[in-house]
């Protein structure tokens, strides 16, 4: 199955956040051994060089790493990894502000909206 | 290492008409490269010089530093528009035909990937679906092991499963050396597959970009992109 990628924004970047997204769901665990850029490329069904990129960006933050010959590795640093789960609940959040801003509610009734909901489940 | 593919001012007339016209484009190895044009904008004209099918006016192209010729049909597996291949022969047959003329054409992957697509090797081509004949020319072709893979329209006849199999045979095989150039309406279903794509209006190269930086400048598809460009 591929992933699934929006047309009109660049592909390395949504691989990126699909990663990033996948180590903080867990499903590559703190420490483990990331599958082969080919083996990547293949799953999302993207080019081989896409995925590279997107792995080397990664890298770069901190969140991955490469061993010389044995692969890449998903970072050990669990302060790392919460703070990206810090930031990527926080870019949820405010894209849950701006959608209910734009349907014309403020801040106190976006609150007992949600202070509802909670009480429904 | 030369690049694989160098055109330099390439032009082709036809008559008082310009097929190419001054075309300068080169191609690392190990990408995959979409070439899109309207019908008529010289796609298949620029693949038939690479493959040295017809001369050119005026210009060169250089394949590995070699002017097309007996050396660089060795590195170039091509797929064109229209198939060549005799209609009463067994698909066992061109199994056998391609390994007498082909010294890199390897016969057990063809084998695997034929069976992978359900075709019976014993049949004749002429018995076969236009789809079903698409798809062994393309297994031909991809059997290769060439440096430069030539595709002329290779997905437009087959049904979306076989094109997702044929796609994904195309990433499998991709070896980090050979470039692959394919020319194709269809660029939707490849977009994520390609480094970088190729306009071509009017003989004339008008774009050469990466998707993601067509995607970072543009913030859009490159088949919007296109549709854009080429608007009617």
């Amino acid at each position: 199955m591929p992933w699934d990628l929006d047309n009109n924004r660049p592909i390395y970047l949504q691989l990126m956040e699909r990663i990033q997204q996948d180590i903080i769901a867990g499903v590559y665990s703190p420490g483990s051994k990331l599958p082969s850029v080919r083996d990547l490329a293949l799953e999302a069904s993207v080019n081989p060089n896409t995925m590279q990129k997107a792995l080397s960006e990664l890298e770069r933050s901190g969140l991955v790493y490469s061993q010389r010959t044995s692969g890449r590795f998903i970072t050990e640093d669990k302060t790392m990894l919460k703070k990206i789960k810090r930031n990527l609940a926080s870019e949820h959040i405010r894209q849950f502000f701006e959608k209910m801003t734009l349907l014309g509610y403020n801040r106190e009734e976006i609150l007992e909206l949600i202070q509802e909901a909670l009480k429904e489940e | 290492m030369k690049p694989i593919l160098e055109c330099q001012g390439l032009t082709k007339k036809y008559g008082n008409i310009y097929a190419l016209s001054n075309l300068s484009l080169t191609l690392e190895r190990g990408q995959i490269v979409g070439l899109l044009g309207l019908n008529g904008s010289g796609k298949t004209t620029l693949i038939k010089l690479i493959n040295g099918l017809i001369t050119s006016t005026a210009g060169q192209v250089l394949i590995n530093g070699m002017l097309p010729g007996a050396d660089t049909k060795k590195l170039v597996s091509y797929l064109p528009e229209r198939s060549y291949l005799n209609d009463h022969m067994k698909v066992e047959e061109i199994l056998s035909y391609f390994s007498d003329f082909y010294e890199n054409f390897n016969v057990v992957h063809a084998r695997a990937m034929l069976s992978d697509l359900d075709i019976d090797t014993h049949a004749r081509l002429r018995t076969l679906s236009k789809g079903t004949k698409e798809k062994v020319q393309l297994v031909l072709v991809m059997s290769r092991d060439a440096e430069l893979f030539i595709l002329d329209e290779p997905i437009g006849g087959v049904d979306p499963a076989a094109r997702d199999y044929i796609l994904q045979t195309i990433l499998t095989n991709y070896n980090e050396n050979a470039t692959i150039l394919l020319s194709t309406h269809l660029i939707t279903d490849i977009e994520n597959m390609l480094d970088r794509v190729l306009f071509i209006q009017k003989g004339q190269l008008v774009l050469n970009a990466t998707v993601d930086e067509i995607r970072t400048a543009k913030r859009e598809s490159v088949d919007s992109l296109f549709r854009e460009v080429f608007k009617c």
